[in-house]
């Protein structure tokens, strides 16, 4: 088979990999070689090469080494049940193709998976094997991120987290049960006892380069900075109070730099198992905006939804979702307020939060203050008081408040299947994680 | 009122803006002439010694730096209006973001940061030779910046490409790395680039590929990367296709037949994969129904 085919192949078999990021690497560079063939640089924010019509960030070049695959995982287009066309790279293809897009400022670097062939052990062997002629044969200092298989033995993840920036491993499912109905050769603490083996990795490691820089020697073999994940929403009948309670444990037990989901999207081929619908996207969205209030606006999976509400409300984001719950907690003193509150209000953002604290050190904010920030005015004002502007008017206390907020019925319905971008939709994207 | 001829650059900007502020000139009397384009790059404002050391905030001179690299040509007049602010009364002036001209200097320095990320991003290098002895590669690609930011620009590349000679050339000012120095010098028109190179088509092919025709967002596209940026992108030439292509693509799976499941090979891989996985479940089974 031509090169050309092969790459349209294992592209459109690697698309349904959410991560694209490029970020969170060790600074590193091609300088201080010179004669050498040495190319590359990371540890700048990631970099978005381009976009495609889906709205996706392409920061790497995202393929997998075979979409060939003795599992049967029924939401994947590559698995063994699937008449999907099959293909495979030689190692030295994925190398040449990896050099020549990235020197050409197409690309940060490489994302290279594969479908499991023959074996754990085997499959994890060739993967690596990209890595090596790429960091070892040709220098390159580029962005490479490996997807690697919990059942691969420690040697080979350790060997593949000293070539790549960022190791993952796809935890698929939030629940065994789910992983056994839809994934019958995956597991799920199988899974996390491989991460919780990566996690101790990367641990000793910052150890060995604080240490190092301490005792001024030499700097300890590279390892991979961070470790991510995966989830499907949408394939089994997981609430997203599952979702997230398995997402908190994982940023917390394993420390996480993100966990991504996918909404189910129909692929060709599909499984009689697993009917195809409509990718919920909106979901999908709601569930990146309640990881965002987890990590970094201090809120607990159990305010954003519970036993009672186990579900996401997919009219409005979490944030004001949750304030409408809460009214007895606003209006929120702008010029008061300590920075945890501030944060809960609807419309407000952590950099404009900063923002606030910074300027009311030195003055009593007023409502023109907060219009020069920029801020969502009509989201914002009913939650907050400011010297001049006292809420009760706008009915805090009043019923209709939630409706106000909800989308116009017409506009919902074109929306359901394509929701335009947010502010934080486009935050996220230009750092190139989605 | 005292008129100064437009700064060249920021360091410029800065020696003018030192002497004026030594001198006691209040913003008010102060005239920035209007730049002309052949100013810009031309630098023949002389300005006069200044006489005393400030004491400006680090963080006054950081945004002043990006901001002096927008096109606005009222920046500055109003970076100067800043700094006697900042030394005048107001030392915690770098505080107030709702402060209107802050505001304004923060915006300038946004779109400037955003236009270097986006040039890091959408520059195209197209190979125009190999040297035939020593390997060394060369690339040449055309890019055109909203700002003057190619110097603020251009470090990532050598950085990133040391060992490849290159040159970006820009309508305002190209560079070019030759593995020792980077050289600056001035506008080019866009015939002076290449307009193709042999990868193009393999790019494309990868574009064609990873793109998800269920879920389609062109307005999310467009808004990380408007259409000004298309005609200098190889890829771009396929998207209308990719998109009027994508909601029968998405018909043809939602109706497509669903294929049943086929038995596992005979592998030892899998067989014990099965295995401990049905012990696990049975483990669990158990552990619920105690």
């Amino acid at each position: 088979m031509e090169l050309p085919q092969k790459l349209a192949i294992l592209a459109d078999a690697a698309k349904y990999d959410a991560s694209c990021a490029s970020s969170g690497a060790e600074r590193k560079n091609s300088l201080g070689s010179p004669g050498s063939k040495a190319v590359g640089s990371t540890g700048g924010a990631g970099i978005c090469h381009s976009y495609t019509p889906d709205g996706r960030c392409v920061s790497l070049l995202k393929v997998l080494l075979t979409n060939q695959c003795i599992y049967d995982c029924h939401y994947c287009i590559n698995r063994r049940s699937s008449n999907v066309r099959r293909a495979r790279f030689k190692p030295q293809e994925v190398v040449t193709l990896t050099l020549d897009f990235y020197k050409r400022n197409l690309i940060e670097g490489l994302f290279l998976s594969s479908g499991i062939v023959r074996s754990a052990n085997h499959t994890m062997e060739m993967v690596i094997e990209v890595a090596r002629s790429l960091r070892v044969d040709h220098h390159f200092r580029g962005y490479i991120h490996l997807k690697t298989i919990p059942e691969a033995s420690p040697e080979l993840i350790e060997e593949a987290g000293r070539y790549a920036d960022r190791i993952s491993i796809n935890i698929e499912l939030p629940s065994e049960e789910g992983l056994a109905k839809l994934a019958p050769e995956k597991n799920l603490a199988r899974t996390q006892n491989a991460m919780g083996h990566i996690r101790k990795r990367m641990d000793e490691h910052s150890e060995e380069k604080r240490d190092a820089a301490m005792r001024k020697k030499a700097r300890p073999a590279p390892f991979a900075t961070g470790q991510s994940t995966q989830m499907i929403i949408g394939a089994d009948n997981s609430t997203d109070h599952t979702i997230l309670k398995r997402s908190c444990s994982l940023y917390s037990d394993y420390k996480l730099r993100r966990v991504y989901y996918s909404g189910f999207s129909p692929i060709p081929e599909p499984a009689s198992v697993l009917p195809i619908k409509p990718p919920p996207l909106v979901r999908e969205h709601r569930l990146y905006q309640a990881d965002w209030l987890l990590r970094y606006y201090g809120f607990g999976v159990d305010e954003i939804t519970d036993a009672q509400a186990p579900n996401l409300d997919l009219d409005l984001d979490p944030k004001l979702s949750w304030a409408l719950r809460h009214r007895g907690q606003f209006p929120v003193d702008i010029n008061r307020a300590p920075r945890e509150m501030l944060l809960r209000v609807p419309g407000l953002g952590v950099r404009n939060t900063e923002r606030i604290l910074s300027a009311r050190r030195f003055t009593r904010l007023r409502l023109a203050d907060l219009t020069r920030l920029r801020l969502a005015m009509k989201k914002i004002m009913p939650f907050i008081e400011t010297a001049d502007h006292n809420p009760t008017l706008l009915g805090l206390d009043d019923d209709s408040l939630r409706a106000r907020f909800l989308p116009p019925p017409k506009q919902m319905e074109l929306d359901f299947v394509s929701p335009p971008p947010t502010r934080a939709d486009r935050i996220a994207s230009t750092t190139g994680e989605i | 009122m005292h008129t100064v001829s437009p700064p060249a650059d920021f360091a410029d900007w800065r020696n003018t803006a030192r002497a004026l502020l030594a001198a006691g000139r209040h913003p008010d009397e102060v005239l920035w002439a209007q730049p002309q384009e052949a100013e810009l790059f031309g630098g023949e404002s002389k300005p006069p010694k200044p006489n005393k050391s400030l004491t400006i905030p680090k963080a006054f001179i950081e945004m002043a730096r990006s901001a002096a690299a927008h096109r606005d040509p009222r920046r500055w007049a109003l970076l100067y209006e800043l700094l006697w602010r900042i030394s005048h009364k107001e030392p915690h002036l770098m505080a107030l973001s709702t402060d209107p001209q802050l505001r304004q200097a923060q915006r300038w320095v946004k779109a400037v940061g955003r236009d270097i990320h986006k040039m890091h991003a959408f520059v195209r290098f197209r190979k125009v030779g190999e040297d035939e002895l020593t390997g060394r590669e060369s690339f040449v690609a055309w890019y055109e910046p909203d700002h003057f930011i190619l110097p603020l620009g251009a470090p990532f590349f050598r950085e990133r490409f040391s060992n490849m000679n290159w040159s970006i050339l820009t309508p305002d000012a190209c560079v070019h790395w030759n593995g020792m120095v980077m050289e600056f010098t001035a506008g080019v028109d866009r015939s002076k680039a290449p307009d193709e190179d042999s990868l193009d088509e393999l790019w494309r092919t990868y574009y064609r590929n990873i793109f998800n025709p269920a879920r389609l967002k062109v307005k999310m596209m467009h808004s990380q990367m408007p259409k000004k940026f298309w005609k200098n992108l190889p890829e771009a030439a396929i998207i209308p296709e990719l998109v009027s292509r994508s909601k029968g693509q998405l018909q043809a799976m939602l109706n497509s037949e669903e294929r049943p499941v086929k038995p596992a090979p005979k592998n030892a891989y899998l067989q014990s994969l099965h295995h401990m996985n049905r012990k696990a479940l049975e483990a669990l089974d158990k552990q619920e129904g105690s």
